[in-house]
C-alpha cells in the first residue's frame, strides 16, 4: 500500500504509513463482528451438505470420526515457512470435504498469533510459542498447540572450491558474530581436513525482517554455545538480534538464499526447501553427540524425537539429543482456541487438524517438510479431544 | 455590474451553502484524520516514551530482546540517505526544469515533460527490486574501486569505506534520488514557468546570453519556489519505505562510511512489524511518530518558504 501514491504529498504518505502502524486497534472492530456474520451461511447450507456428503468413508479416511462435515469457511494466517505445506494439505483436505473452505493467508508467525488473539482468524500457524505476557490478549480464552511438521534450517554457503563443509556450533557462532572473517581460518580448517578452503573473506547474510527462522537459528546457538552453553554466542535469541554491522541482510528466506547465491564468500541460514530450490550448498553441523549431520528431513524428524516435549506439546526441535538428530531444526504449530464458538467451524477445524496429523504427514515429505515422530503425532491426536465444540 | 452578480448569488443561494458545507467538511475531515492519527500513534507509543524518555532520541542501540530502544541510528540513516538523494536529484531536476522550459523547442516540450513525469508512475517496489538486483551488485565494484583509490587519504578514506555487497546509504540515496527527481522537476518546471516572459526577453534584449538570463532573471525569480519543491522531494525521500528497505542494508549504525549498510525509520518499521512483540511494537510506533514529526517540520518549512516567495514575487511585480 505504501507503493502507489507517489503523487500524494508527503503528509498523506506519512499518514498512511502511520495508519498501518496503528492498525492493531482498527482490526479489532472487524474481529468482533466476524464470528457473528460467518456462521450464518453454515446454517443455511447445512442441509445440502448432509445429503451430498455421502462419501462418509472418505471423510473417515481423512481422519474424521464424527461424520460428514457441514459447510464452513475457516480463515487462518501465520507462518510463511509452512505456507507451502498448509496449501498442499488444504488442497487435499478440501478435495474430500468439499463443503469446507480454508484460507491460509501467511504473513508471518507474529501476525498469525495477533490475528488469532484478536479472533480475526480461526487458527494460527506459528513457528514460535505465545509469550506469557501476551496470553491475556487472546480474546477467545485458552488455546491449544498442535505440532504440525518440523524442518531443518540449513547453514548455506558460497565458497569457491568447497563442496563439503563441517561446522561446529562454536565456529558458526564465531562466524555470525564476525569473529571469524576468513574462509581459511584455522578454526574452520580444523574440522575440514582435506578441504581446500579459499583465502577469501566471509560475508554473513542474515534476515532483515523479523523472522521465526532467525529465532530458531539463534535459539540453537544460544542453547548450544550461548547462555546455556559456554557463552561463545553473545547475541541471545529472538526474531531479530543485533547483528554485527559488517554483516549484510536480505528479506525473507528466498532473499537470503538469493544473496548467498549471488555473493562470493557468503554464508547464511536458510530454511531447507528454499536452500534446495535455490541450489545452494549447505554445511553439515555437529550435533550433541559430536557427529556432523547434513540437513535432511530424517535428521529433522530425529531432532523432534530427541526434543523435550512439554505437556502443552510445545518444544524446541533444535539442539536435540540423538545420534542422528540435525541440530538446527524448526518446529511449527497450529494454534486454536480450546472453546470453539461455532459448531460447523469447530468440527471442520478439528477434522482438518486430524487430517494434518495423519494423512497430511505422508504428503509433507514430498514438499520438503519432515513429518512428526509417531509418538508426538499420537499425543497431538489425543489432544484433539480437548477441543470443545458447542452442540 | 454588481447588481446582476448579486442576483445570481441570491438565486443559487441553496447550492452555494451546500457547496460551502461540503468543502468545509472535506477540509475538516483531513484535519480530523491527521489529529486522530497523531493521538492514536502517540498514545500507542507512550509506553516507549515513558520507558526510554528522551533517551529514545539519543540512544544508538536498538535491542528488542533487552527492550532497549534508541532511534538515533535510524534517524541518522533516514537523514543521510535523504541528503544523498537530494544532492544527486536537485541539480538534475532543476536542470530538467530549465531544459524543458527555456531550451527545448516548443515542439518537443510535451514529449520530454511526459517522459520525465512517467518516471513518477513507476511503483517504488520496482525501483527497489531494480536497485537490489541490478544497481547494488554493479555499484559494489565501483565502491570497492573508490575505496582502494582513496585508501590512506584522510577524511576521504572514512567516507568511502569498504563495501559489502553494495547495499548501503549511498545505493539507497541513488534509488531515492531517482524517485524524487520527477517530483522536484515537475514542481520546479511549474515555478520556472511563472517567470514573466517580459523580464526574460528584457534580459536577452540587453545582450545577456541564455545562461546569464537564467542566472540573472529566472533563478532569482523562482528561488523560493524551488526551495519548496526541494523540501517536498526531501519529505518524499524520508518517508520512502519499500525501496529503502531493499537497498539500504538493514544494519542500524552511525558511521561516516557512505558505502556501509544502514537502516532508515520507515524501512525498519516495515521489516520488523510482523514479528515484533508488544513492547517492540510500541517502540516501532514511537519511531513512526518521530518520522511523522520530522516530515511535518520539513513540510511546514517548505510551505512557509513557498508562501514567502510567492508574496515576494507578487510584491515585486
Amino acid at each position: 500500500m505504501i507503493l502507489t501514491k507517489r503523487s500524494v504529498p508527503v503528509l498523506g504518505l506519512v499518514a498512511l504509513s502511520l495508519a498501518a502502524g496503528a492498525c492493531g486497534s482498527s482490526t479489532k472492530v472487524t474481529s468482533a463482528s466476524s464470528p457473528a456474520t460467518t456462521p450464518a451461511p453454515a446454517v443455511t447450507t447445512a442441509k445440502p451438505a448432509d445429503t451430498t456428503a455421502a462419501p462418509a468413508v472418505t471423510t473417515a479416511k481423512a481422519g474424521a470420526a464424527m461424520g460428514p462435515l457441514k459447510a464452513a469457511t475457516l480463515n487462518a494466517s501465520g507462518s510463511t515457512f509452512t505456507k507451502a505445506f498448509y496449501e498442499a494439505a488444504i488442497a487435499d483436505f478440501t478435495k474430500v470435504n468439499k463443503d469446507v473452505k480454508i484460507n491460509y493467508g501467511g504473513g508471518g508467525s507474529g501476525k498469525g498469533r495477533t490475528d488469532l488473539a484478536d479472533q480475526i482468524t480461526d487458527w494460527a500457524g506459528s513457528d514460535g510459542t505465545v509469550k506469557d505476557e501476551d496470553k491475556a490478549k487472546f480474546k477467545g480464552g485458552e488455546f491449544l498447540y498442535f505440532p504440525v511438521v518440523v524442518a531443518p534450517i540449513t547453514v548455506s554457503y558460497n565458497a569457491d572450491g568447497v563442496d563439503k563443509l563441517n561446522l561446529t556450533p562454536t565456529v558458526i557462532a564465531k562466524i555470525f558474530q564476525a569473529e571469524i572473517t576468513k574462509w581459511n581460518d584455522p578454526a574452520i580448517a580444523a574440522d575440514n581436513a582435506g578441504v581446500k578452503l579459499p583465502d577469501a573473506g566471509i560475508v554473513v547474510v542474515h534476515r532483515s525482517d523479523g523472522s521465526g527462522t532467525t529465532e530458531n537459528f539463534t535459539k540453537f546457538l544460544d542453547a548450544s554455545v550461548g547462555s546455556k552453553g559456554d557463552g561463545t554466542w553473545k547475541l541471545k535469541s529472538g526474531s531479530t538480534v543485533e547483528w554485527p554491522t559488517t554483516t549484510t541482510a536480505a528479506e525473507g528466506n528466498g532473499g537470503v538464499a538469493k544473496a548467498i547465491k549471488d555473493t562470493k564468500g557468503a554464508i547464511g541460514y536458510v530454511d531447507f526447501s528454499d536452500a534446495k530450490a535455490t541450489g545452494l550448498k549447505f554445511a553439515s553441523i555437529q550435533n550433541q553427540a559430536k557427529a556432523f549431520i547434513a540437513p535432511t528431513l530424517e535428521g529433522a524428524s530425529a531432532a523432534a524425537e530427541g526434543a523435550e516435549v512439554k505437556p502443552d506439546l510445545t518444544f524446541f526441535a533444535g539442539w536435540a539429543k540423538g545420534d542422528k538428530a540435525y541440530p538446527i531444526a524448526a518446529q511449527t504449530w497450529i494454534i486454536v482456541y480450546k472453546k470453539q464458538t461455532d459448531k460447523a467451524k469447530g468440527e471442520a477445524t478439528k477434522t482438518f487438524i486430524n487430517y494434518v496429523l495423519t494423512d497430511g504427514q505422508k504428503t509433507a515429505k514430498d514438499i520438503d517438510y519432515a513429518p512428526l515422530p509417531k509418538a508426538l503425532a499420537d499425543k497431538a491426536i489425543a489432544q484433539l479431544a480437548m477441543i470443545e465444540i458447542p452442540a | 455590474m454588481s447588481s446582476p452578480a448579486l442576483d445570481l448569488r441570491a438565486s443559487k443561494g441553496g447550492g452555494e451553502t451546500g457547496f460551502r458545507g461540503l468543502a468545509l467538511a472535506a477540509g475538516a475531515f483531513v484535519l480530523v484524520i491527521l489529529g486522530a492519527i497523531a493521538i492514536v500513534t502517540t498514545s500507542k507509543a507512550w509506553p516507549t516514551f515513558r520507558l526510554m524518555g528522551l533517551d529514545f532520541f539519543t540512544t544508538k542501540r536498538w535491542s528488542a530482546i533487552d527492550h532497549i530502544y534508541g532511534a538515533t541510528a535510524f534517524i541518522f540513516g533516514t537523514i543521510v540517505s535523504s541528503i544523498i538523494a537530494l544532492l544527486l536529484a536537485v541539480p538534475v531536476s532543476i536542470g530538467i526544469a530549465l531544459f524543458t522550459t527555456q531550451i527545448v523547442p516548443a515542439k518537443f516540450r510535451k514529449p520530454v515533460t511526459y517522459a520525465v513525469d512517467l518516471l513518477a508512475v513507476i511503483p517504488s517496489v520496482v525501483f527497489g527490486l531494480w536497485g537490489i538486483s541490478v544497481l547494488a551488485p554493479k555499484m559494489d565494484g565501483f565502491y570497492k574501486l573508490l575505496n582502494r583509490t582513496f585508501d590512506g587519504i584522510p577524511l576521504l578514506n572514512k567516507l568511502f569505506g569498504p563495501s559489502a555487497g553494495g547495499k548501503s546509504f549511498f545505493t539507497a540515496g541513488i534509488i531515492l534520488a531517482l524517485m524524487i527527481t520527477p517530483i522536484i522537476s515537475s514542481l520546479s518546471r511549474e515555478i520556472v514557468d511563472t517567470c514573466p516572459p517580459g523580464e526574460r526577453e528584457g534580459a536577452l534584449a540587453l545582450g545577456a546570453t541564455q545562461w546569464e538570463m537564467i542566472r540573472g532573471v529566472v533563478i532569482p525569480h523562482s528561488k523560493g519556489g524551488l526551495v519548496g519543491a526541494i523540501m517536498l522531494g526531501l519529505g518524499r525521500a524520508m518517508g520512502e519505505t519499500i525501496a529503502a528497505t531493499l537497498v539500504i542494508g538493514s544494519s542500524p549504525q552511525i558511521t561516516a562510511d557512505l558505502f556501509g549498510a544502514g537502516n532508515s525509520m520507515p524501512a525498519f518499521i516495515a521489516s520488523q512489524w510482523g514479528e515484533a512483540d508488544t513492547p517492540t511494537k510500541s517502540a516501532l510506533i514511537a519511531l513512526a511518530v518521530t518520522l511523522f514529526l520530522i516530515t511535518l517540520v520539513v513540510n511546514i518549512v517548505a510551505t512557509r518558504t513557498v508562501a514567502r516567495s510567492q508574496l515576494r514575487s507578487a510584491g515585486g511585480r
